[in-house]
């Protein structure tokens, strides 16, 4: 065998050898320094809102409405604090969750529940496809979508009912998700030995299926939460907001985010927006540190 | 006896067979419906401007001598988001590099994993209130602009929000390159850069490219933020630092007083929206489906 | 600790001084080897399952460095030269390795895979110097003449036989000095494995081979050498038909009759 290209020769070889270590060198230096840019960005925002906010948070903060503007403007003027909370906010907030979690928990389990058993179906890949597209549908298209739907023609005004509406085929799409990706890593062995049992089938789903995938389906209903309730552009064209806590579903309503908008908008209440994003981005964030922490316990 | 509760039990186990597969007919009906009613709302600004809609950027509410057209929108939609992955990519590239091949496994991968997560979690108004009041008046600063507002500001804001999506698919897919490919590699001699660009980089291109087009997609329908901070300038944006509104600006910024033939064509440029997106997605899922 | 010293008549390219290797603190995966290797032989590592002898191998060439928690004591000299004060890069370009599995870039084509070494590397080569090492490196694992007409076509309609030759040949074209083996045919059928053992035995007249096994007659039909590893010693070293016939050790014995595997 004749040895005609030979790359022994030490002295050339070696300064190459330089040049590539120098090169992964280099390298290794840009991926830990754009990683620690990225990472860094969660530290500016997250400590941007504290250092803002911390001094509007009190107790009244959470039990009391929104100021008026006049108010709000005296109390700046005279370098006080700014009195009132964010309590129609917070309680808007969850009425509209809560009425959109009524409307989209369920079908989105029964969804999921069909989608996981029947995912050889064509038909399932096509709803499967479908509920994906609703999950990257812009949030203020959806907003015009509850307007059409339920402003206009049902509560013939901005309505607590529209924006519950509107929240709900938001969370939707990721409950199915959740449901049906919860299902499948519940092992077939289970299914069918309650089967051979001669288990009917509702009692096979309700009794071993959803139990065992159940931290699964907290976990994703935790997410979508989490998701929604940071939401205003949809709410800005359903909801519109309340400066009182109002429990009438055909009538305006309140909601963190939308409260947030009001004091952007108000150069009087400008102070209060540091505290409120505080308490909306605590909120979101602890929904979703508990949903990754149950994942992560269902995953070993 | 048995031939009763057996025949209730096949009976019960139908009328569920049904009620899943009726349930599941609610997404159609969602989808469906969202399309119909968008393409209904558009039908006035639709019959009256045709196609001319989609290449005027004449945006005109007096009354009297109405005349709408989207092409300001679209072109400021475009620009801020395809400015803003390409300012994501390196990013969020560097940042899957670190959890998915250079620190795999380890605690400071999960860590770093996590905190990218949270950028996913934080709620687009608070982006929004975050670009206004550290953001612009930095732009300002610089000198890149005079009030801050603007495409810029925008995609920079933009690009941190879609970095989570940018590394999601692309950490699973480059973690899932076999050891053995890098192992032969490493034995022929090859740095790890070498590794990463011959072997790692090849068998994960398509679910990093997938990733890309899915946080494309998030960029396009992103409102709030953007809202707050491109400046609601109804013109094509002159420049990278001249201001503008994008398609879901324009209607969050519009839609309080809207009416009449306005709102329908706030309506079809929603329609436009929901289209735009749902293609990019689908060609990201297509991208994913290729792989799998 | 056994140092086993033959009577050399062909020069040591490679010796192995008291290399011990642990896995977090005190789990000792190979304790106090030594060894030398012969130039242009053939050394089969044999023994049974976890008795250490992968983990040897992959120390020759550093392999382990990929890995946090694994530690070397000792030290190998190539010609001379301590491994452990070369650069990886350069080591490696002296020492190839096969696996277990035929692993070929699926991405490259089956000409690029042979000339991957030098891609790998960023090392320019000439468009006659590129196809004159393809060719010849895939003759040399008689594989020319099965994939002469697809050389740029991705390589997956090769055999798992075939597969492996082509990681063969992608070795031998970055011209070691020293080739490791770790099983390189026990993921193939056994026509496969014949042809490769021939091959190895034709290879022998240019590099020096060393190969785990795991196949005690593989090592008994085709190596000049043979190391007995048990629990992380080196508990025999000796020519192949000696060892074979009367073994020194009673473990050693013991493997070869059968008594454990």
């Amino acid at each position: 065998m004749n040895r005609t290209i030979d790359i022994e020769k030490e002295d050339s070889s070696l300064s190459h050898i330089k040049y590539q270590k120098a090169k992964d060198g280099l390298f290794k230096i840009a991926v830990i320094l754009f990683s620690f840019i990225t990472i860094s960005m969660v530290f500016l925002i997250i400590g941007t809102l504290l250092v803002k906010g911390y001094r509007q948070i009190n107790w009244a903060f959470f039990t009391q409405v929104a100021p008026d503007t006049f108010t709000a403007m005296m109390a700046k003027v005279s370098g006080q604090v700014i009195p009132g909370g964010i309590a129609n906010g917070i309680l808007g907030s969850l009425y509209l969750v809560g009425i959109a979690s009524v409307l989209s928990i369920p079908i989105g389990i029964l969804i999921g529940v069909y989608l996981s058993e029947n995912s050889q179906k064509k038909y399932a890949s096509l709803i499967r496809d479908i509920a994906d597209i609703l999950q990257g549908v812009p949030s203020i298209v959806i907003g015009l979508i509850a307007y059409i739907w339920i402003v206009v023609p049902i509560t013939k005004s901005y309505s607590v009912l529209a924006g519950g509406v509107a929240l709900a085929i938001m969370m939707l799409p990721l409950i199915v998700r959740s449901t049906e990706e919860s299902l499948k890593m519940v092992p077939d062995t289970l299914k069918e030995a309650a089967i051979a049992l001669g288990t009917p089938y509702y009692k096979v789903i309700w009794r071993v299926l959803i139990p065992s995938a159940f931290s699964g389906l907290v976990s994703g209903i935790l997410l979508s939460v989490s998701r929604v309730l940071g939401e205003t552009a949809p709410l800005m064209l359903a909801t519109l907001g309340n400066p009182n806590i109002n429990w009438n579903i055909t009538k305006p309503g309140s909601a963190v985010p939308l409260l947030i908008w009001q004091f952007y908008n108000d150069p009087n209440m400008v102070d209060l927006i540091w505290s409120s994003t505080i308490f909306l981005m605590g909120f979101v964030l602890l929904l979703n540190l508990i949903s990754k922490w149950i994942e992560a316990k269902r995953k070993k | 006896m048995s031939a009763y509760i057996y025949n209730m039990q096949i009976n019960s186990d139908k009328v569920l067979k049904r009620v899943l597969f009726a349930s599941s007919i609610v997404i159609l009906l969602i989808g469906g419906g969202m399309l119909v009613s968008l393409i209904k709302g558009s039908m006035p600004s639709i019959s009256e401007f045709g196609w001319k809609f989609l290449v005027s950027s004449k945006w005109d509410p007096t009354q009297g001598s109405e005349s709408y057209g989207a092409l300001a929108f679209i072109v400021g939609t475009l620009m801020t988001s395809v400015l803003a992955l390409i300012i994501a990519i390196p990013l969020a590239f560097f940042t899957s590099l670190f959890i998915a091949e250079y620190f795999k496994g380890t605690k400071i991968a999960a860590v770093v994993g996590t905190l990218v997560d949270l950028l996913a979690g934080i709620p687009s108004i608070i982006y929004g209130l975050w670009g206004f009041y550290i953001l612009c008046p930095l732009v300002v600063k610089l000198g890149l602009s005079p009030q801050g507002f603007g495409v810029f500001t925008s995609s920079l804001i933009l690009a941190i929000m879609i970095v989570p999506y940018a590394t999601s698919l692309s950490n699973t897919t480059i973690a899932m390159v076999p050891n053995e490919l890098k192992e032969a590699a490493y034995s022929l001699g090859a740095t790890r850069l070498e590794v990463i660009k011959t072997v790692v980089l090849p068998n994960a291109r398509s679910g990093i490219a997938a990733s890309y087009v899915l946080a494309l997609g998030r960029a396009l329908g992103e409102t709030l933020a953007v809202t707050m901070l491109i400046g609601n300038a109804n013109i094509i944006p002159t420049s990278i630092f001249g201001t503008g509104n994008t398609m879901a600006s324009v209607i969050a910024n519009q839609f309080g007083e809207a009416s009449g033939l306005q709102l329908s064509a706030l309506i079809e440029i929603g329609l436009l929206l929901f289209a735009l997106t749902t293609i990019v997605n689908a060609i990201g899922k297509y991208i994913i489906k290729k792989i799998g | 600790m056994k140092e086993i010293k033959e009577k050399e008549t062909a020069t040591p390219v490679m010796s192995i001084d008291d290399i011990s290797i642990s896995y977090g603190d005190d789990k000792y995966a190979v304790k106090d080897v030594s060894a030398k290797i012969l130039s242009n032989s053939i050394t089969a590592i044999m023994g049974p399952s976890g008795c250490g002898k992968t983990t040897l191998l992959r120390a020759i060439n550093r392999m382990h460095e990929l890995y946090p928690n694994i530690h070397t004591d000792g030290k190998i000299l190539l010609n001379g030269d301590n491994i452990y004060e070369m650069s990886t890069i350069n080591l490696r370009r002296k020492i190839g390795m096969v696996f277990q599995r035929p692993n070929p870039f699926p991405t490259l084509s089956i000409f690029d895979n042979v000339i991957a070494g030098y891609k790998l590397n960023g090392i320019r080569l000439k468009k006659s110097e590129r196809e004159e090492i393809v060719e010849t490196s895939l003759k040399d694992v008689a594989l020319w003449d099965e994939v002469k007409d697809n050389l740029h076509s991705k390589g997956n309609f090769l055999s798992g036989g075939q597969q492996q030759r082509l990681c063969i040949a992608r070795t031998i074209a970055f011209k070691p000095k020293v080739i490791l083996l770790d099983e390189p045919t026990s993921a193939l059928d056994p026509i496969s494995t014949s042809k490769i053992e021939d091959l190895l035995v034709k290879l022998k007249k240019d590099y020096t081979i060393i190969m785990v096994t795991h196949n005690m007659s593989q090592a008994a039909r085709i190596s000049d050498k043979s190391m007995f590893m048990y629990l992380g010693e080196l508990v025999e070293y000796d020519n192949t038909q000696k060892m074979f016939t009367t073994p020194s050790d009673p473990r050693t014995e013991a493997y070869l009759t059968g008594k454990f595997g």
